[in-house]
């Protein structure tokens, strides 16, 4: 059951879905995701969930908040158009408090842009992304594995903070194909039992359920706020996720994430074999960010480095990070283009300097 | 008559009408004479018949009902503005056995949510839509709907509504009707006795064909009056359906099951 | 014809004054008050003995205040009074 299995990413998320007991999953094809939706409608409805090709973004979103908020374990997935159609349902869904999980395998823009791969999402996802203030669970994988991975993460978050987590990757990582083993997951014992407060019908006459985001007064608005605030607070103590790599001896640091942080690994090996100590920081959740593991490392390095696909972007959390206490460098493609490892290593000379440690 | 008597005189009498204990008692912020208010007890009095309350789920919109979760007793979810319909979707068809209706005006059914309302009957999701049709955005002050007939006067076409410049009024009960998602569509009305009789009759066998799994979408159009909105008293407002809005939007049953058409 | 005798008891507290009830009662019992009630509404009131219970005024009233009872053997109910349902 646990075999080393060849898959899309995209595909890899939508099987790590279903065994991670996928009640019902509603999308709309765009590229670069429509694989995902093309596997929940072959294997949905033979695995006991509920699998709807809906007649929009818009549509989607509002099926995930409808049966989330009946108590389901839903997902939905798009690619970045469909992502911004998306927003005012998401953000009903975080004023409302239910758990879900979203996908955006980001395709560059703005406007309808192209269909290759970038990271000019970062702010809609980790910023709130539609109107008043709230916040998601961000996830950023870096490979088909962590595709899956991040699938059951997510959906258990989900669940546990009562609140949608969006899992933030790219066209390539959507498509490329890698080896990807599922982990042992028992359904029964993850899943939340949501019946104390989800519109399930007043079954023996109990009180009635209500899901809504609307709040008249503002007394009350702004109490519903501070519960969200308050429940952010908690995840930016608890849920920090990321890795580092060689960081233990580095002058210089590099900050990347996803497909970029793949590339600026790359860039790290061709860096220390020409003698230059570069470290590797990958923000895995980019909310909440990591911003005291890169604020410690900052101390430690002579200037920090920020690949992205975009044109500058997670540069500025890592910027609120450091704090001004070294230089912050940006090196982005946009549009589709990817980072090369050499055009970072020649970015990475401009800014280098070894660190005159005290 | 004093309360002595009035209490000898009830004593030997049967209760024959009561209020839904599905309403919660708590008086409703509707406007003096509006709809609305008899269409929420029209479909709790069913729910209450039908004894689903248990596994009912009720979808608010946005408009003047964006609050029906304080008069409607049951389990509700409040949808964005116009997609009450995939909400009941997405509750539907993860959990089928529940009972879904969403409650939705004109402008949120009609305008704004014209592609999740046409999408939904088309799938032939099996729920029901109540949708109130007064011909005018009643919580916003009273501007034009798509519902809004030739001529009206309303805040956004303040000199009658110019079907040039602002199109045509829809009839949305007979285009949905051509679905062949649409299992029952009817358009009722609740400006007198005996029609709130036949609404909570349609209601009630849209309710039940659901409960018996029946195949396709429900919708029971009520076109109702707006007296704030008209700028009437809602007496007018009552004869004015009477007079001038039951020529264009006639009562009466648009699509039944195909068993029962003879 | 022996007249069914009926009667109303109406929240009137919760009454809007819309008038609907008066002239939606086919037996003209029922007239709106001189009076307001607490909300600043008129509010309407069974005025003459000639109910005959036939819950008109309670349909079509969109407050759901009314409550309607009637005498003898005939009594037909528009919705039967739930009993025992759990609520």
């Amino acid at each position: 059951m646990n075999k080393k299995q060849l898959m899309k990413g995209n595909e890899a998320l939508a099987e790590a879905a279903i065994r991670a007991g996928l009640q019902g999953y509603f999308g709309y094809p765009i590229t670069p995701q429509s694989e995902l939706l093309e596997y929940m409608s072959r294997e949905l409805h033979k695995r006991g969930g509920a699998f709807v090709q809906a007649e929009s973004e818009i549509a989607s979103i509002n099926m995930v908040y409808g049966a989330a908020g009946a108590g389901a374990r839903v997902m939905t997935s798009t690619s970045s158009p469909g992502y911004s159609l998306m927003q005012e349902g998401i953000s009903y869904i975080a004023c409302a408090e239910l758990p879900c999980l979203l996908v955006n395998v980001v395709r560059g823009g703005p406007g309808l842009g192209t269909i290759q791969p970038s990271q000019g999402d970062y702010f809609q996802a980790v910023k709130g992304g539609g109107h008043g203030d709230y916040k998601l669970i961000v996830l950023a994988p870096n490979s088909v594995q962590e595709m899956a991975d991040f699938t059951y993460i997510g959906f258990d978050l989900a669940d546990q903070y009562r609140m949608p987590v969006l899992i933030l990757t790219d066209g390539a990582l959507g498509q490329m194909m890698e080896s990807v083993v599922f982990p042992e997951y028992d359904i029964e014992k993850n899943r939340t039992n949501h019946s104390s407060w989800a519109t399930t019908g007043r079954v023996n006459g109990r009180e009635q359920h209500v899901i809504t985001s609307l709040h008249l007064q503002s007394e009350d608005m702004e109490k519903q706020n501070q519960i969200l605030q308050k429940k952010y607070r908690k995840i930016e103590e608890n849920e920090v996720r990321f890795e580092t790599i060689q960081t233990e001896d580095a002058d210089f640091l590099l900050v990347a994430y996803g497909l970029s942080a793949r590339i600026a690994h790359k860039a790290v090996n061709l860096a220390r074999e020409e003698g230059l100590k570069v470290g590797l920081l990958r923000p895995i959740s980019l909310y909440p960010f990591p911003y005291q593991a890169i604020e410690d490392l900052s101390a430690k390095v002579s200037g920090i480095l920020t690949v992205e696909m975009s044109a500058g972007q997670m540069v500025e959390d890592v910027r609120l990070a450091v704090n001004g206490k070294v230089p912050v460098g940006f090196y982005g493609r946009m549009g589709g283009m990817i980072p090369q490892p050499d055009e970072i290593l020649e970015e990475i000379k401009k800014l280098y300097s070894p660190k005159r440690r005290q | 008559m004093s309360e002595k008597i009035k209490d000898n005189v009830i004593e030997s009498m049967k209760e024959v009408w009561e209020r839904t204990k599905l309403l919660h008692d708590a008086p409703n912020h509707y406007c003096p004479g509006c709809g609305h208010g008899v269409v929420h007890r029209l479909i709790m009095e069913a729910v209450e018949e039908l004894g689903v309350m248990d596994r009912t789920i009720a979808i608010a919109p946005v408009g003047c009902s964006v609050l029906a979760y304080n008069y409607l007793n049951v389990d509700t979810q409040q949808a964005a503005h116009g997609r009450a319909t995939a909400c009941a979707t997405g509750i539907k068809r993860v959990f089928p056995d529940k009972i879904v209706f969403t409650y939705q005006g004109d402008g949120d059914l009609a305008a704004i949510g014209t592609g999740e309302t046409i999408h939904a009957v088309n799938r032939g999701d099996k729920f029901l839509i109540v949708f109130i049709n007064n011909g005018i955005y009643g919580m916003t002050g009273g501007q034009m709907a798509p519902t809004t007939l030739e001529g009206a006067k309303t805040s956004t076409s303040p000199d009658g509504r110019d079907v040039d410049l602002m199109g045509h009024a829809i009839r949305i009960a007979e285009m949905l009707a051509l679905l062949p998602g649409a299992y029952y569509i009817t358009r009722q009305a609740v400006n007198s006795a005996k029609a709130v009789r036949k609404a909570k009759k349609a209601i009630k066998k849209a309710l039940q064909y659901q409960i018996d799994g029946k195949g396709g979408t429900c919708l029971v159009e009520v076109v109702s009056n707006c007296p704030s909105g008209w700028k009437m008293t809602p007496e007018e407002s009552n004869k004015y359906l009477d007079d001038e809005v039951f020529d264009f939007y006639q009562l009466g049953d648009i699509k039944v099951p195909p068993k029962e058409e003879k | 014809m022996a007249k069914i005798r009926g009667h109303v008891i109406i929240k009137t507290e919760e009454c809007k004054g819309c008038d609907l009830c008066v002239i939606e009662c086919p037996q003209d019992s029922l007239e709106m008050s001189k009076s307001l009630n607490q909300k600043g509404y008129t509010f309407s009131i069974l005025s003459y003995d000639t109910c005959t219970g036939c819950t008109n005024c309670a349909l079509v009233c969109p407050e759901a205040i009314i409550t309607v009872y009637r005498e003898g053997k005939k009594v037909k109910a528009t919705r039967p009074i739930s009993k025992g349902q759990s609520v």
